[in-house]
């Protein structure tokens, strides 16, 4: 009761009090259902999703089954993702090493990180369709800025004495950009990255709402036109799944590099 | 003036020179693909005086500050309060986290078909997507503000006799103030964003129905008015917030140290 103890709750204590969150709130969400309060149609049981979720992973719903919708966004995102980390990553880098290239990129850019990557959709759609070029370019503008700063900060934050070796011992610009600035700043790149993956598979789900003929953000609007809650939030459920396994992924990056000693 | 605005200076006077050029004399880029600054300025007449997408360019831009405004009061004065208090007791903290943790990996732009569903096209819909896409950072930095706190500023307050609602007034808000301003800064964004993929899905009014309608219409000129609009007026709320937090945040050199 008292005022920030810090108190450390017993394993046990944390446990059940986890539980209890968890069991009120499907019991909540289950007696709001099942009593129609809410009218069942917009809300299904927890179990009724569940269940939908099983038929999905087998049955096609809007031209595919839910892991070829997943398989169709999970390419897109790869591909601008990669985009992304390969222009923003060197990008930052020359930036933090090179002034002049900073004073020339920074004005533009910070003016285009002020739209939101979402509202690229329209001219992506004009430029690159509505098949995959479209939504890679709407996650590349949601994973590019993160990768972009966090190398330009982790190349501006390398220690001057590491840079000053380095220069004193004649090495090239090239190679002090590849050889102590890169590894200086992978800690920060990494931290980038996640932050990316975030950004850019949530523009995708985005993308795919609006204009897409495929992927699970599209399987998304079929339910919603088809007034199909279940299937709406079995979407839900496996964009979250896969959102978490990318982010798990990437901190397992983060915690190899660390091992590794390039942090 | 410093060498690095100059320099950001002819940068800018160079890319727009680059555009017209590029646009009108030279004709390299194809005017169905990107607009030149004359259908820029065209699509700006007409969505001012005669109006797009069922109103006037203020009407939109009214709509959508609206909504990301009440959307953003909605989420901070929820989320801040719940950061708080989970970060001040473990309790609460154990009760919610798992919840939180379950719910946190669904994408607030994955909530749009849902809310649509539940709401329909109309505002309440928008502001409970922006409610739950702002909710997120404002708990999890407010979370993370008290936490930071030293707990031997708050043993000495106590040990002083200090009553509560003192501790949470004088101690707890201002030393986690500084964090619960990157959240309410980070919530402002997830607000924009949001609303304008909400309106792009659909809506009657607002700067993503100015984008929707013109991507249906093929209108270039028109989407460069409509994305400028939302950069210009996410920027203008984040500068607005900023101002805030510098007024607030005075009494800290911390406040100079920020961007």
């Amino acid at each position: 009761m008292s005022a920030l103890r810090l108190q450390t709750l017993s394993r046990a204590e944390a446990a059940a009090l986890g539980a209890v969150g968890l069991l009120s709130f499907f019991a909540i969400w289950s007696f709001l259902s099942l009593s129609g309060l809410v009218p069942h149609q917009f809300l299904p049981a927890p179990y009724e999703v569940a269940a939908r979720f099983g038929r999905l992973l087998l049955a096609p719903f809007a031209g595919a089954t839910l892991p070829e919708h997943l398989a169709s966004s999970a390419l897109r995102f790869a591909y601008g993702f990669v985009l992304g980390a390969v222009v923003g990553i060197p990008l930052g880098l020359l930036m933090g090493w090179f002034r002049v290239l900073d004073e020339i990129v920074s004005p533009a850019f910070d003016a285009l990180r002020f739209i939101a990557p979402i509202a690229w959709v329209p001219f992506a759609a004009l430029w690159f369709g509505t098949g995959i070029g479209g939504p890679i370019l709407i996650i590349f503008a949601g994973a590019f800025p993160p990768c972009l700063i966090n190398a330009y900060r982790g190349a501006r934050f390398v220690p001057r004495p590491l840079i000053e070796a380095a220069q004193m011992l004649g090495t090239s610009n090239l190679r002090i950009i590849v050889e102590v600035l890169l590894p200086a700043s992978t800690a920060s790149i990494v931290a980038g990255l996640r932050v990316s993956a975030g950004l850019g598979w949530q523009s995708l789900i985005g993308a795919e709402l609006i204009v897409a003929s495929t992927g699970v953000g599209f399987m998304m609007v079929q339910a919603q036109l088809d007034a199909s809650t279940p299937t709406v939030m079995s979407a839900m459920v496996a964009i979250g799944l896969v959102g978490l396994a990318i982010d798990v992924a990437l901190r397992a990056l983060e915690a190899a590099v660390r091992r590794r000693g390039l942090a | 003036m410093s060498r690095r605005s100059a320099i950001g200076l002819a940068t800018i006077a160079t890319l727009a020179l680059a555009w017209y050029l590029a646009t009108m004399p030279l004709e390299w880029i194809s005017p169905g693909r990107f607009p030149s600054p004359l259908d820029v300025w065209l699509a700006l007449q007409q969505v001012t005086l005669k109006g797009y997408a069922n109103g006037l360019l203020y009407q939109h831009i009214w709509h959508s500050l609206k909504l990301v405004v009440l959307g953003f009061l909605v989420a901070a004065g929820t989320g801040v309060p719940l950061g708080l208090l989970m970060g001040w007791s473990a309790r609460a903290e154990a009760l919610i986290n798992p919840v939180f943790l379950l719910i946190r990996p669904i994408p607030p732009l994955a909530w749009i078909p849902l809310a649509i569903l539940w709401l329909g096209l109309g505002d309440s819909a928008k502001i409970m997507v922006i409610w739950f896409a702002a909710f997120v950072p404002s708990v999890i930095n407010s979370f993370t503000g008290v936490r930071s706190i030293e707990p031997s500023v708050i043993e000495a307050a106590r040990m002083l006799g200090t009553p509560r609602g003192r501790l949470v007034r004088e101690i707890l808000f201002p030393a986690a103030a500084p964090m619960i301003f990157t959240g309410l800064r980070l919530s402002l964004q997830a607000s924009w964003t949001t609303l304008v993929a909400a309106e792009l899905v659909g809506a009657i009014y607002g700067l993503g129905k100015i984008l929707n309608v013109a991507q249906t219409d093929l209108y270039p000129g028109m989407i460069f008015v409509g994305m400028t609009c939302v950069a210009i007026f996410g920027w203008a709320t984040t500068r607005l917030l900023a101002a805030i937090e510098t007024r607030s945040l005075a009494w800290t050199q911390l406040a100079e140290a920020l961007p």
